[in-house]
């Protein structure tokens, strides 16, 4: 099927690479196990004498977490090295880290949307989940750890996964980097576990999505730039003469979110053995710089990463090609180009200066279409393939996570415009849209993209069951429903509430008495939150089942091996 | 490229020929209606850049032909919110506080003004209806730490307590643990005084041995009797209304800790009618001495 110029293509990459091909199929090599060895028994050292120095105990808390995975780190790879381990096989994909991704994705997901049910029930009765004799169960500790948790933990995860499967097939690459990748996995594990426990005992920068303190930002760094290599080195030994779409959104996103942390996280800390740090910016400065942060953490890994997703799961899963090149090279350049100004809307009518209030408003209104193109090009591409929504519940999924982000892509413009924002802002209906954009869009297109990955992972025909599918999806989208509708209601109202003046000209609400009239929204909300968490359940319960289901006759799966021929041996 | 490239049957669109894990593309053309809405959302930002002030360049930006100033919009709707308020908050200026309280109709409106004006910036501290908690108090009753006469309370909202004001009333309960001025044992028999000033059940040895400590160290301020002094702030000792507690640890804490809130001075931030209607306000509801 392919024409005859990429053929030629192909057929010179697979010639310039025929000396390497001499060597054996299999190649050997521990891929850098020896170099993770070094790095975690120095990091152990390292964090063991920092700890004993110090006499900050929440410094000495996180210590004792790096030291914990260090020596955890070590171990495995003693054993590993020892018994003969980690024997790079250069004619298969890197697929084991996928699984761990898959697996760890589910889990913080489940996690993160359970702290979200528990903190929308303090929300709803204080009375009764209000645990004072515990602080780290406080609202203003278990928020952002929800909010990170399914952001960074769950949200971060599924990219981490479905980019290092998505890099792979459509480079015709094995991931680069030898073990490279598995640093990238665990190294991000040991973030959250640094930012989410950091956060319960209370270390935190108060910088929303942006909480962890220097000594976690330093780390992240550190995984991040390395997850940058592996996706860039994979992109780099391709032997697809084009990059596909989906990779250009991958790369975007996670080179965006390196500076974007970097610059928000620029700050001086007390002492190199304390875990307090202070900013570099301040003032309305402090405000820009991490609402252009904040903005583009929404703008580059909740919505570029999921659309490096879409752009390779749903025209696989349907068996259709994707709508419209031409829409994808627009709107991809469009959207990374005019999301990054739109960060001041978060600052309407505050000290930041009007004329940076307007910019940031019109590029959020210019972001508009730009965003609607990844909408188009992924419903659009199922167009010839619209009868599978009958049969298959994944496509429903893609097609409902695709209306959610159309829809919390328009009203994301709309609540930009200052007026709009003047009842909008600081009220529930920021909370409704943000989670139409996180349940809908992205949950779903992660569930999505993981029930694909899932049988060709663990080598099965299919997923242990669809009914099941069916239930998550649709206990899932009635959850959504309810929580975006019960906030519309509660913002608006309370919205209008704060806003209300008696006619003598004096304010007709006190604060808590529109507190106290949302009470039936929140508990509709929880209800929401809980039917979400029990879509996540089932899911997580399905894909145990299908890894435990007898592997599908062929055990050289077709999707696991690196194209034969083409193969570069030896990393 | 174009001549060889494969067809979509489907659709009849040539893909761009190129295949990535079996995905192909279609080379469509751009929508046009969401190119046209696109154009539009430029046009509409690039008008709202002529009107606004939106361009920053070197000292200064470009302040678009309508001269918005969001600034200049808050003064104008506060000037325009006082004078609304002043169509009938007017009779409240020259009136005093005793005059508003015996013209039923002022009173009426001094009322619902204070009412509206408490809710919206007294109840986070006070409590819904005034009542108060542990460390705030109580606004409902009639005992009153600084006074109880209407000027005393509008002394206090317009000041405030330990507040940055120059005439905020203001004193300090001495550390008398932390500091280490008692020994512990002191404030353990000061702790059973206390107790017994307030007609509790108390160790009378303790008592005794804490007579001459309390003349010394707490008289000056709640007086030989503990019935305190309002122009300290110092509570009375002998009634059944607690500010930190009753029970013996709460006593022996604000000994020892010597604790003392802060309430805002309002002045900075309600205007003198408002207080006026405030203060009236407070004074009904608590039946004010």
């Amino acid at each position: 099927m392919a024409p005859p110029q990429e053929s030629c293509v192909k057929l010179g990459k697979s010639l310039s690479t025929t000396p390497s091909t001499g060597r054996a199929p299999a190649a050997v090599g521990t891929g850098g196990a020896p170099v993770l060895l070094l790095v975690s028994v120095l990091g152990a050292l390292l964090a063991t004498v920092a700890t004993v120095l110090s006499q900050d105990p929440l410094f000495q808390f996180q210590g004792a977490i790096f030291i914990i995975g260090f020596v955890a780190a070590a171990a495995i790879l003693v054993g590993g090295l020892a018994s003969g381990g980690f024997k790079q096989d250069s004619s298969r994909y890197s697929d084991n880290v996928i699984k761990a991704g898959v697996i760890a994705t589910l889990f913080w997901g489940a996690a993160g949307m359970l702290v979200g049910v528990i903190i929308a029930s303090q929300l709803t009765w204080p009375r009764i989940f209000y645990f004072p004799e515990f602080g780290f169960l406080n609202f203003g500790r278990l928020r952002p750890l929800h909010t990170s948790a399914v952001i960074f933990a769950f949200g971060g995860n599924a990219l981490i996964a479905t980019s290092f499967w998505v890099v792979q097939r459509t480079c015709k690459a094995k991931l680069f980097g030898g073990m490279l990748p598995w640093f990238v996995f665990w190294g991000y594990q040991l973030f959250i576990l640094l930012a989410g426990l950091g956060y319960l005992v209370g270390i935190t920068q108060g910088q929303e999505y942006a909480e962890p303190e220097w000594l976690t930002d330093l780390w992240l760094t550190i995984v991040w730039v390395c997850y940058l290599l592996v996706f860039l080195g994979t992109i780099w030994k391709r032997k697809e003469p084009h990059i596909y779409v989906a990779n250009w959104f991958y790369l975007s996103f996670i080179i965006t979110i390196a500076i974007l942390h970097i610059f928000n996280n620029l700050a001086m800390p007390v002492s190199f053995l304390n875990h307090k740090s202070y900013e570099l910016w301040s003032g309305v400065q402090s405000a820009m710089v991490q609402w252009w942060y904040g903005h583009n953490a929404v703008g580059f890994l909740l919505t570029a990463g999921f659309l490096g997703m879409m752009y390779y799961f749903i025209p696989k899963r349907a068996e259709r090609p994707v709508y419209s090149y031409r829409l994808s090279i627009v709107h991809f350049w469009a959207l990374i180009f005019i999301y990054i100004w739109a960060g001041p809307h978060h600052l309407h009518y505050t000290a930041l200066p009007q004329w940076t209030q307007t910019l940031g408003m019109t590029f959020s209104i210019m972001l508009w279409m730009p965003s609607w193109g990844g909408m188009i090009n992924g419903l659009m591409t199922l167009s010839g393939a619209w009868d599978k929504l009958r049969t298959d519940p994944v496509i429903r999924m893609f097609v409902v996570s695709l209306a959610f982000y159309g829809m919390s892509t328009f009203e994301g413009p709309v609540m930009s415009i200052r007026t709009v924002n003047a009842l909008s802002h600081y009220t529930d209906w920021g909370i409704g849209h943000v989670h139409s954009g996180a349940l809908g869009w992205v949950g779903f297109v992660s569930f999505g993209s993981i029930y694909c990955m899932v049988p060709w992972l663990w080598k099965k025909d299919r997923m242990y069951s669809d009914r099941l599918i069916e239930w998550h999806f649709w206990i899932a989208t009635t959850g959504i429903l309810l929580y975006i509708t019960a906030m519309w209601v509660s913002g608006i109202m309370e919205g209008l509430m704060w806003r209300a003046y008696t006619p003598d000209g004096f304010l007709a609400y006190s604060f808590i008495e529109t507190v106290a009239a949302k009470h039936i929204e929140y508990m509709v909300r929880t209800l929401g939150g809980l039917m979400y968490l029990s879509g996540a359940l089932i899911m997580i319960y399905n894909v145990i089942r299908t890894v435990g289901m007898p592997s599908s006759v062929s055990v050289n799966h077709p999707a696991d091996a690196v194209p034969a021929g083409l193969a570069i041996a030896g990393e | 490229m174009s001549g060889h490239r494969p067809t979509d049957p489907h659709s009849g669109t040539e893909t761009t020929g190129h295949e990535w894990d079996g995905i192909t593309e279609l080379d469509t053309p751009l929508p046009r209606w969401w190119l046209w809405i696109w154009y539009g959302c430029i046009a509409f930002a690039i008008g709202y850049w002529v009107l606004m002030p939106s361009w920053p360049y070197p000292g200064g930006y470009t302040p678009g032909i309508l001269h918005n100033s969001q600034r200049a919009q808050v003064e104008v709707d506060l000037a325009a919110l006082k004078a609304h308020r002043d169509i009938q908050g007017h009779a409240l200026t020259n009136a005093s506080l005793q005059d508003i309280e015996k013209d039923p109709k002022l009173q009426a409106y001094a009322m619902q003004v204070g009412q509206l004006t408490f809710n919206a910036n007294c109840i986070s501290c006070h409590g819904t209806g005034g009542t108060g908690s542990k460390g705030y108090p109580n606004l409902r009753d009639d005992v009153w730490l600084w006074g109880g006469k209407l000027e005393d309370i509008q002394q206090t909202i317009t000041h405030g307590i330990r507040a940055e004001d120059p005439e905020t009333r203001s004193s300090k309960m001495p550390s008398f643990g932390v500091d280490g001025l008692l020994k512990p044992g002191e404030i353990n028999d000061l702790t059973e005084y206390v107790v017994n000033l307030s007609g509790r059940r108390a160790n009378a040895a303790a008592v005794a041995r804490a007579t001459p400590l309390f003349a010394n160290n707490c008289a000056v301020c709640h007086g030989p009797e503990g019935k305190g002094n309002q122009m300290f702030g110092a509570p009375n000792l002998t009634d059944k209304d607690w500010l930190y507690g009753s029970d013996r640890a709460s006593i022996h804490g604000q000994i020892w800790n010597g604790r003392g809130g802060v309430m805002p001075n309002w002045g900075k931030r309600l205007d003198a009618n408002t207080i006026k209607a405030l203060t009236v306000y407070i004074h009904a509801s608590a039946g004010g001495s």
